[in-house]
């Protein structure tokens, strides 16, 4: 009976079977498709990079236009003589040097905050995060006067503290939540062993939560890179970071397309990279920590 | 209940497990717990919360850059001109209708695709590096990027494939619209959209792959279609996700200055509410009422964010489930 039975039954499902691979493959094919017209925004900017002016700037689009460096060799100050490297450099020094701070800050308040608590953590971590939702903006004003009165402005040391309190609340938040899976057993060990505050935090946690580490530094990081708003009101040529360079070569006259995007091209670069290159990490950051 | 309560139970256990300190002298004890967390507490309070003190003095005062002499105290006059201005009220339906379009839309696209790379598929790591690469360029740079390549009129990305598409069919008359006058809103609308959606799809995405399967698979052999799978399985589980999803993006979204800026210049009615303060200040040098307008936002603010942490704190509540 058995024998019988089964053939029959394989020869009923394998019309359902060949239509869900079909289906697969089909929605496969959709994803392919989505990931493609998301891309081709990114596409684009890159190939007019690479473009020449005039060829950028035609309708229909010529998509294969001879390529050339010229774009990139603006950005570089070939035509101005504006060095890209000042603002370069103060980009990474303000998300650099704010991205240690904010790990020096949040690595030992997160201990307090998860495993030694202090009494009514949770209202701390409330109050950090609630920083985070008051608008920024509301702050600039006083924040322009008190630097312009401490002679402050245009100095890249004023970016790099109010990054540090930009990304403070999200680095407290996420290393909290790395810290509070630290096996007890490790840490119990460690304090009957007589170690200090700093012997714990440094050779002990630190050396277990590292991928937690690099997430939040890797967040702290991209944030500062990308801020506009208080670069654009509180620097000037001296300490101006490299997204407001980005806007200064939009012209009213002449062609630019093809440096602008040149230039956007190369300010992205190092988020792109580091974002590629640490995919999981960032979902990790992006969730404060919640999403492993 | 308190959202202290609510909160304290998040990993509490381990905390009780951790050698209890010496009880005998009690103040030193908590003093040395606190000691680790003092220097970022202070750092945020004198960082954060005095510039808004002093925004909250200022927006009291009568005070324009342009004629310094005439400073003093102005009463509630710079509220009163807020509140009858406008462009602020105009701004603040802006900023809504900008938030909740830019998040839902987001959202739901963003579901989709992680719905999609959630199966198994030739080349499933490309395409999403594909589409995460939106959220990695510079903000500015996106903006620039739409502004100029795509939307412009003469030689815009859009238009230029609309020739391209007409040409195909022999017409040598496309349609050419000029899409950031013609749709402002929509278009500074559709660039954050593009970089919003790979945010919430990498969120969604990690909640759709911590879910149970053993469970789906049980529904499946009980005959549940794929639709009962979702709606029943699938969907609850990925809530709180979902929720921590837009309310992480409502926070950037709702503070977002860049596409304004650089993509309409506030202009044709797209101002929000932190660029007209950018506006206020940084143009008209009045510095009363940019102040004033300020702490209207954080008032705002205030009450959008307790709704959005009493949804923290029940993520959390439910996560240690």
């Amino acid at each position: 009976m058995a024998s019988v039975a089964l053939p029959s039954a394989r020869r009923r499902l394998a019309p359902a079977a060949r239509r869900e691979r079909r289906n697969r493959s089909l929605l496969g094919l959709l994803a392919w498709l989505c990931g493609i017209v998301f891309f081709l925004p990114f596409a684009w900017m890159v190939l007019t990079s690479f473009h020449s002016e005039q060829d950028a700037a035609t309708n229909p689009p010529k998509i294969d236009a001879p390529l050339t460096l010229h774009g990139y060799r603006e950005f570089f100050g070939s035509g101005t003589g504006v060095s890209p490297w000042p603002p370069l450099t103060n980009s990474l020094t303000a998300a650099a040097v704010s991205t240690a701070l904010v790990l020096v800050l949040a690595f030992p308040a997160a201990y307090a905050l998860s495993i030694k608590p202090v009494r009514k953590w949770t209202d701390v971590m409330f109050f950090f995060l609630s920083t985070k939702m008051l608008p920024a903006v509301a702050g600039l004003l006083p924040v322009y006067l008190i630097a312009k009165n401490a002679g402050l402005l245009d100095n890249i040391w004023l970016l790099i503290l109010l990054y540090t309190s930009m990304n403070l609340p999200i680095a407290v938040w996420m290393m909290r939540s790395f810290l509070a899976e630290v096996p007890v057993e490790i840490l119990e060990a460690a304090s009957i062993d007589g170690a200090g505050l700093p012997t714990i935090l440094v050779r002990i946690i630190a050396p277990v939560v590292t991928p937690g580490i690099a997430a939040t530094a890797l967040i702290s990081f991209i944030f500062s890179w990308n801020e506009l708003l208080f670069a654009r009101v509180l620097t000037g040529v001296v300490a101006g970071t490299a997204p407001v360079f980005l806007t200064g070569f939009v012209t009213s006259q002449g062609l630019f397309l093809a440096k602008v995007c040149a230039a956007a091209v190369c300010i992205s670069l190092p988020v792109l990279a580091a974002g590629f290159a640490a995919q999981d990490k960032l979902v990790q950051g992006l969730s404060l920590g919640a999403v492993k | 209940m308190s959202t202290p309560s609510l909160t304290r139970r998040i990993r509490a256990p381990q905390a009780e497990q951790a050698p209890a300190p010496r009880t005998e002298r009690r103040s030193p004890g908590a003093w040395a717990r606190r000691a680790p967390l003092l220097p970022a507490l202070v750092f945020m309070i004198v960082v954060t919360q005095l510039p808004f003190v002093g925004t909250l003095v200022i927006s009291f005062m009568r005070w324009n850059a342009l004629d310094p002499g005439d400073r003093g105290y102005a009463g509630l006059q710079n509220y009163k001109e807020e509140f009858t201005d406008p462009q602020l009220r105009h701004a603040l339906t802006t900023t809504v209708v900008l938030t909740v379009a830019v998040v839902l839309v987001s959202l739901v696209l963003g579901l989709g695709l992680a719905l999609l790379l959630d199966r198994k598929f030739l080349g499933r790591g490309i395409v999403r590096t594909l589409l995460i690469t939106p959220f990695l360029v510079v903000p500015v740079a996106s903006a620039l990027l739409w502004k100029h390549a795509l939307y412009n009129a003469s030689y815009g990305f859009i238009n230029g494939a609309l020739t391209w598409i007409w040409s195909l069919f022999g017409s040598d008359n496309p349609p050419q619209p000029d899409w950031l006058t013609t749709h402002p809103l929509l278009a500074v609308e559709a660039s954050l959209v593009w970089q919003w959606t790979p945010f919430m799809m990498l969120i969604l995405l990690a909640g759709l792959q911590s879910r149970p399967m053993d469970i789906a698979e049980a529904a499946r052999v009980d005959g549940a279609g794929t639709w009962q799978i979702f709606r029943y399985l699938t969907f609850p589980h990925l809530r709180r996700y979902l929720e921590l999803a837009a309310l992480l993006g409502s926070v950037y979204v709702v503070q977002n200055f860049d596409a304004v800026f650089t993509i309409t210049s506030g202009g044709l009615g797209t101002a929000n509410l932190p660029y007209t303060v950018y506006t206020t200040f940084y143009q008209a040098h009045d510095y009363g009422q940019a102040s004033a307008a300020g702490v209207i936002v954080v008032i705002l603010s205030i009450i959008v964010a307790t709704f959005a942490l009493r949804t923290v704190s029940s993520l959390f509540r439910e996560e240690t489930r």
